[in-house]
């Protein structure tokens, strides 16, 4: 048998492989440079490259994160039977303080029809939905973003707004055929315009890399109580009003903390929304039917 | 010639073994995981690949190939292209410089060795996302995320060891 030199051995290399060698490591450390100023400089050509590069990747992150998702539902599972009796009590009370709410909203319900008819008013276009399963949760110092399993094909399109339950998450920034990139409230360079539902404050929400983006462009007068909700304002016309975005969570000298409606880091299905407004701004044209 | 040709993909299919680890251990980082704090603190499971395979095999995982990881790491976090890119090659560089000295001595030399990479490459990526963004990001989550691989290493190490064992022993 013929013995192989293993890699571990030390190899004597010539002195021309050595100076090659280091000559290449220039090269891919000068490239990796390149690219970095590539990407400030041509976005959309990067962005394409990203929509690739998640569009062949989600169906291998997809089939990995599923026996993790698996484990985690079991050990919560597992986690809910202790509480059981409480979270049943809880779940009780909660229950019979929603009948009374539904009985309000039925009568406002009726109110505003009446209304609305007086009026002559048309109504919002209808809502529809693209629910889609987190696959990934990349970066995290840098970056908050994850991938969703919804692109193009599914009716996402740039600039969405993407909730999670209870409220908005992010927005999508990427799309690929079947593949999408959120990117959520906390990171760097999230902006949503939101205002505070009962002073109807206007602010921007932006998000600063840690788990509460702050409000800015707040009016200096305005006076903000800590446990607030914070709404959609609809400005700019991008994502549309009314949606809940976070509760006020600490108010400081110079910055207001906003505390996420949903718990950004336990993101399992995603709702991507299409209010069917019409997106004159944003790459892929209009749809069929839609008005120019 | 049949067995050749087997034995030629076998050893083919072998040597591709740390790549494979290398970009598994990069897409098996990005699942979520349903633990508070995990999102900005994942481990950097494919930092841990490069420093192990640049000084065991460093034939088997060319700087071109810890580079293209680099790239495809970059391309799915949203972090800045070339950022991972430049950090794989910068370690790979270091560590093939000093493989002789890893290779003689104990596994928890090997470790320092990664703690003191792990940290350089955090300082790294600070420094270089900070430049690119134009403001001084804090640094409390990068060096929390190289503490967090550090203390992961044993344990990716002992799962290299055993791959290195098992597929690339035998000649």
């Amino acid at each position: 048998m013929r013995n192989r030199p293993t890699g571990s051995q030390i190899r004597v290399a010539s002195p021309v492989r050595a100076l090659a060698q280091r000559f290449s490591f220039l090269l891919l450390v000068l490239a990796a440079i390149a690219m970095m100023m590539v990407g400030k400089v041509d976005t959309l050509l990067v962005e394409g490259l990203r929509t690739r590069a998640t569009d062949a990747v989600v169906p291998i992150l997809d089939a990995l994160s599923r026996p993790v998702a698996t484990a985690t539902g079991v050990l919560d599972r597992v986690g809910e039977l202790a509480d059981l009796r409480a979270d049943n009590e809880r779940l009780r009370l909660e229950n019979a303080r929603l009948m009374q709410w539904q009985q309000a909203a039925l009568r406002l319900d009726a109110e505003n029809r009446s209304l609305r008819a007086l009026l002559n008013y048309k109504p919002d276009p209808a809502a529809t939905f693209v629910t889609a399963r987190v696959v990934a949760d990349p970066g995290g110092t840098f970056v908050r973003s994850v991938i969703v399993t919804a692109g193009r094909r599914d009716g996402v399109r740039k600039g969405q707004a993407a909730l999670a339950g209870h409220g908005v998450i992010g927005r999508v920034v990427e799309v690929g055929e079947w593949s999408a990139r959120v990117l959520l409230l906390t990171d760097l360079n999230a902006r949503v315009p939101v205002v505070l539902e009962a002073t109807r404050h206007r602010a921007v929400l932006s998000g600063d890399n840690t788990d509460q983006p702050r409000l800015i462009h707040l009016p200096p007068d305005a006076s903000v109580a800590i446990g607030e909700r914070v709404v959609t304002s609809g400005s700019g016309g991008l994502l549309p009003a009314g949606l809940p975005v976070g509760i006020v969570a600490s108010v400081g000298d110079q910055t207001v903390k906003v505390e996420p409606m949903v718990d950004l880091d336990r993101l399992e299905h995603v709702q991507i929304v299409d209010y069917g407004l019409a997106w004159p701004l944003t790459e892929g044209g209009t749809r069929a039917g839609e008005l120019p | 010639m049949t067995v050749g040709v087997w034995h030629r993909l076998d050893q083919a299919g072998r040597g591709l073994t740390p790549i494979t680890v290398t970009v598994l251990l990069v897409l098996v980082g990005m699942i979520p995981v349903q633990v508070p704090f995990y999102g900005p603190a994942t481990p950097a499971f494919g930092l841990a690949a490069v420093y192990y395979w640049a000084i065991h095999r460093p034939d088997l995982l060319r700087p071109a190939f810890a580079f293209a990881v680099g790239v495809m790491n970059d391309l799915l976090s949203g972090l800045p292209l070339g950022l991972t890119a430049l950090t794989y090659i910068l370690v790979y560089w270091v560590v093939l410089t000093q493989r002789r000295f890893f290779l003689g001595h104990s596994f928890l030399l090997l470790w320092w060795g990664f703690a003191l990479v792990a940290f350089g490459a955090a300082v790294l990526a600070w420094l270089v996302f900070s430049i690119l963004s134009f403001s001084i990001r804090p640094m409390s989550t990068v060096l929390f995320q190289s503490v967090m691989t550090t203390a992961l290493f044993p344990v990716l190490a002992w799962l290299f060891i055993r791959i290195h064992r098992v597929f690339l022993q035998r000649s």
